[in-house]
């Protein structure tokens, strides 16, 4: 084990509101030193189970581990955790140095050494020099990294992230997401980040935990859940993707009648979703073997930058299937793009056809 | 008049169209201020009737006020019932900016549930008739040996003022984020150090105010006082509610225009303060 | 047979910890809880007893039964109702336009009207009564100024009767209008406005058929202070009134000062109680209590 971090071990915790799960028998093995996002939509029970993490909010039952030591009945000022709110929480009425230093202060760390590691502390963050500075003299970005030097500064073996970067804009949003893996990189401590971004999560996670309605979805590295989604709510919510509704009866796939080939056998008949990823999609001119086609109609045709958005709607289907496909901005692709209106034919490899529940 | 075709509103109204309504609101502030201050003149007349303007000018009323004591019972009763004023609402502040300020505190972190019940029962003293709770009390203080004491007279004043300080405070911590809280008892400090050190070093403005409001409450109040003061332990408005019914005694001009300058002095204090709060933001 | 359940994990801990937490925080309200347990609930209560109980010591309702029969105690009720709805209404219809008035101003401006709202709001109530006397009676410097602009020959008489009365309560309870009325008004989007004359509404109909139905909770809110505290008013009338305007807290003070007459004093205590309690039932159901204690 690790002596900067811990690892964090989550059992059966439920927190139930009247009648409202806002956990349910939620089980979790955090590994020590790992980057840990919680991913679920809004209202999904990312905070609250941060919150059982910190103690501020008492579940109904369940254990919480950090190490081997249970600490589910501890006050939040004994859990030894840092801590970064959605909103800072920055304490107004205090100097950036003195918002740094307030946790060695509480821990009665000597005047030399609080300096000492405020300074560290506000070096790590970038925000040298800025020790003097009042809290309302300060941007949006310095803010938000006062108030994780905040949390780092007496070297907590578990740091605990709210969507910290959601008050951002988006190209800080991007530069952050960056630096707070690489502060987790040099730091090693344990790393537990809620976000709703799954953009965020990709970027920034050893592993992510999907959520939603308060259960445990799925959970893996960035790479397992967005190629292997367990079920359609993930498909959908992890990038982008077009889900086209087939059935397996004996063994054989397939969409609107007409059969298809998938990477994997399904293990039950049944009706399932096919998962198109626009970026996995091709336009197809002539059919080759090792890959699924579907025609369709091109209805419109979106320029987005780095690539070209086609929606194409499906032939055979009365209620309009939508499929998106990506084509990659590169000067052969961009000539031969087809006109909004015409017949397309649209491709999707073998290897990159799975289903979901 | 170009002017007079200036647009005053979002819905392209000119000001000649809205003028009445400029002319009707300076004519009301107008009576609600002036008013109260037609007492400053009078107090300083030298006649025993009340004309204005004053004819002559003197200083009696005040003297009357400060230096007037009875020869009889060798004391000066408005300068005792001010004294008594004083004592009381100076007391008041300290029972009652704790008190409500903890059941504010409270009232925020409690679940919705319960502030739901309890908010009605906290504003009942303002919502409940005062003069109800005027008898309610004399009875009660009957009982008790109370009528006639500084305690009691603190006690039925506090009630007052405590729904006051506890919006005050309530509407304060409303407004602060208690994540602030959270954070200082995540980074190791107790429930009560993060109050102390985070919570109160930002609502001290709030609360400063509530306690002036207490103070200003306190001084004020007439029903209860009337009620539950007596003997020596007059209070000063009872005194002057008492001397306004029976006639129209010019002391009491002297005695207003001292309270004016007290409560707006207060006003003036709480409005710095509540500046200096909001400016922080 | 029963099935006992196994405990989940933690579950004993857990539920003492949430407890204990509850308590801290309902135990912060107690000593507010029992002031006003104390000094409230109970002597009220006792009054609430003792309006039952008749003069040979036994419960009876003969204190209710001689109050409505009695003209007196009628005539009182009616007095109390006809200046608290008079003094409300004309509250409403001066502290409405100026509310609106100040709330098209900018902060500035609004704050600097506001210390004119505050300072009559914050001035001893005894005070500004007082000066009403002044300015009102024969002598005073209204009929003293009408006569000399020969508006009048006789000075006429305005205070010690229902007139002075009620200039004097609305002079008082006009700050508890527009205090909730403002709030409210300030809230509202100033978009809306625009979006209703972008759609082509005229001014005055943008006014009525936008701005006027949003500012109902405050103007309600107001409405229902002033009125309330009207019922129990009892400075200003006996004061301004000159014997003349009895009203309900009055006959109950003097119920007592003067007859011992605590069975009295109690029915009649009870009964605007409970009319308080009704409105403020009413009110509570149209207005949230937040915005009736937000002054
Ligand atoms: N104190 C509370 N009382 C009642 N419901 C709550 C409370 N806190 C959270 N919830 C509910 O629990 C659910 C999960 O909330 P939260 O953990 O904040 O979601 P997230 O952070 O994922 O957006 C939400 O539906 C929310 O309404
Ligand atoms: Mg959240």
């Amino acid at each position: 084990m690790n002596e900067t971090s811990l690892n964090i071990s989550i059992r059966e915790v439920t927190k139930k509101y009247d009648q409202f799960y806002a956990l349910k028998d939620v089980s979790l093995e955090i590994k020590s030193g790992e980057f840990m996002t919680l991913l679920g939509p809004s209202g999904s029970g990312k905070t609250t189970l941060l919150m059982v993490l910190a103690g501020f909010t008492n579940p109904d039952y369940g254990s919480v581990k950090f190490g081997d030591e249970e600490v589910i009945l501890k006050p939040p000022h004994l859990r030894g955790i840092g801590m970064v709110f959605q909103n800072y929480a920055l304490f107004p009425h205090m100097t950036v140095e003195q918002n740094v230093g307030y946790p060695q202060k509480l821990r009665g760390v000597s005047a030399a050494e609080t300096k000492r590691s405020v300074e560290e502390a506000l070096n790590t963050v970038k925000l040298e020099g800025l020790g003097h500075r009042g809290i309302n003299e300060l941007s949006g970005g310095q803010r938000q990294r006062v108030a994780l030097a905040r949390a780092i500064v007496f070297k907590p073996k578990i740091l605990l992230m709210d969507e910290p970067l959601s008050a951002l804009d988006k190209k800080l949003r991007e530069e952050m997401q960056i630096e707070l893996r690489q502060l987790h990189d040099t730091l090693n401590m344990t790393t537990v980040y809620v976000t709703h971004d799954q953009k965020e999560a990709l970027t920034m996670s050893d592993r992510i935990t999907v959520i939603n309605h308060g259960e445990l979805m799925q959970l893996g590295t960035p790479n397992e859940i967005y190629e292997h989604p367990n079920n359609h709510f993930i498909a959908d919510f992890i990038g982008e993707s077009s889900l086209l509704p087939v059935s397996i009866r004996d063994g054989k796939t397939s969409l609107n009648g007409e059969k298809i080939v998938l990477a994997e056998k399904a293990e039950k008949d049944g009706d399932y979703l096919l998962v198109v990823r626009p970026e996995k999609a091709f336009l197809a001119d002539k059919k080759v073997k090792g890959a699924n086609y579907f025609s369709g109609k091109l209805i419109d045709s979106i320029f987005q930058g780095e690539s070209q958005l086609l929606v194409v709607k499906l032939n055979s289907n009365d209620d309009g299937q939508e499929v998106r496909v990506r084509v990659p901005n590169e000067s052969v692709t961009q000539k031969a793009l087809p006109e909004v209106g015409q017949t397309v034919s649209i491709g999707l490899k073998v290897a990159d056809s799975y289903v979901v529940s | 008049m170009s002017f007079l075709n200036k647009n005053v509103s979002e819905t392209q109204i000119r000001l000649k169209d809205r003028l009445w309504l400029y002319i009707f609101s300076y004519i009301i502030l107008f009576l609600l201020i002036v008013p109260s201050l037609v007492v400053i003149p009078m107090s300083f007349s030298a006649s025993q009737y009340l004309e204005f303007p004053p004819r002559e000018w003197s200083l009696r009323w005040y003297e009357n006020y400060f230096f007037a004591w009875k020869v009889e019972n060798g004391f000066n009763d408005w300068m005792q019932a001010t004294w008594t004023s004083v004592k009381v609402a100076v007391l008041t502040i300290f029972v009652a900016t704790p008190v409500g300020t903890m059941a504010a505190y409270g009232l925020v972190n409690s679940n919705s549930r319960l502030s739901k019940i309890l908010f009605p029962i906290f504003i009942s003293p303002m919502m409940v008739p005062i003069i109800l709770v005027a008898i309610g009390l004399f009875y009660f203080f009957v009982q008790f040996k109370l009528v006639g004491s500084i305690f009691g007279l603190v006690l039925g004043h506090s009630l007052v003022a405590m729904p006051l300080v506890l919006i005050i405070v309530f509407s304060a911590l409303k407004n602060y984020d208690m994540n602030q809280e959270k954070v200082a008892r995540s980074l190791g400090a107790t429930r009560f150090r993060a109050f102390r050190e985070i919570t109160l070093p930002q609502i001290k403005f709030s609360i400063i105010s509530a306690s002036l409001i207490a103070f200003l409450t306190s001084f004020d109040e007439i029903i209860i006082s009337l009620f539950v003061a007596g003997g020596d332990n007059s209070t000063i408005t009872r005194s002057m509610f008492l001397a306004l019914r029976d006639q129209i005694d010019p002391t009491i001009a002297a005695i207003s225009t001292i309270l004016i300058v007290i409560s707006s002095g207060l006003l003036i204090i709480i409005q710095l303060i509540g500046n200096k709060e909001n400016k922080k933001d | 047979m029963t099935i006992v359940e196994a405990e989940k994990l933690n579950q004993k801990g857990l539920q003492k910890v949430a407890s204990n937490e509850r308590f801290t925080f309902f135990g912060l309200t107690l000593p507010y809880l029992i002031m006003v347990t104390a000094l409230i609930v109970i002597p009220v209560g006792w009054l609430f007893y003792l309006s039952f109980i008749g003069r040979d010591g036994s419960f009876s309702f003969e204190n209710y039964e001689r109050m409505m029969k009695s003209k007196a105690y009628i005539r009182i009720f009616i007095t109390t109702f006809k200046i608290s709805i008079l003094t409300t209404i004309i509250c409403a219809a001066i502290g409405y336009p100026l509310a609106y008035f100040m709330s098209q101003l900018s902060r500035k401006w609004a704050n600097i009207c506001m210390i004119g709202v505050l300072i009559p709001f914050w001035t001893s109530l005894l005070v500004r009564t007082y000066a009403w006397l002044v300015l009102l009676q024969k002598k005073g410097l209204l009929n003293n100024m009408a006569i000399e602009m020969g508006l009048i020959t006789e000075p006429i008489k305005i205070v010690h009767n229902t007139t002075g009365t009620l200039i004097g309560m609305v002079h008082i309870m006009l700050p508890f209008l527009i205090l909730p009325l403002y709030a409210n008004m300030r809230s509202i989007d100033k978009d809306t406005l625009k979006a209703a004359s972008s759609l082509g509404a005229t001014p005055t109909r943008a006014f009525w058929t936008v701005f006027f139905p949003l500012s109902l909770p405050g103007l309600l809110a107001g409405l229902l202070i002033v009125f309330v505290l009207c019922l129990g008013f009892y400075v200003t009338p006996a004061i301004l009134g000159g014997g003349r305007v009895i009203m309900a807290a009055m006959k109950i003070s003097s119920n007592i000062e003067l007859y011992f007459s605590w069975g009295a004093a109690s029915a009649l205590g009870v009964v605007l109680l409970v009319v308080t309690g009704i409105i403020l039932f009413i009110a509570s159901k149209l207005v949230s209590m937040d915005q009736l204690g937000n002054r």
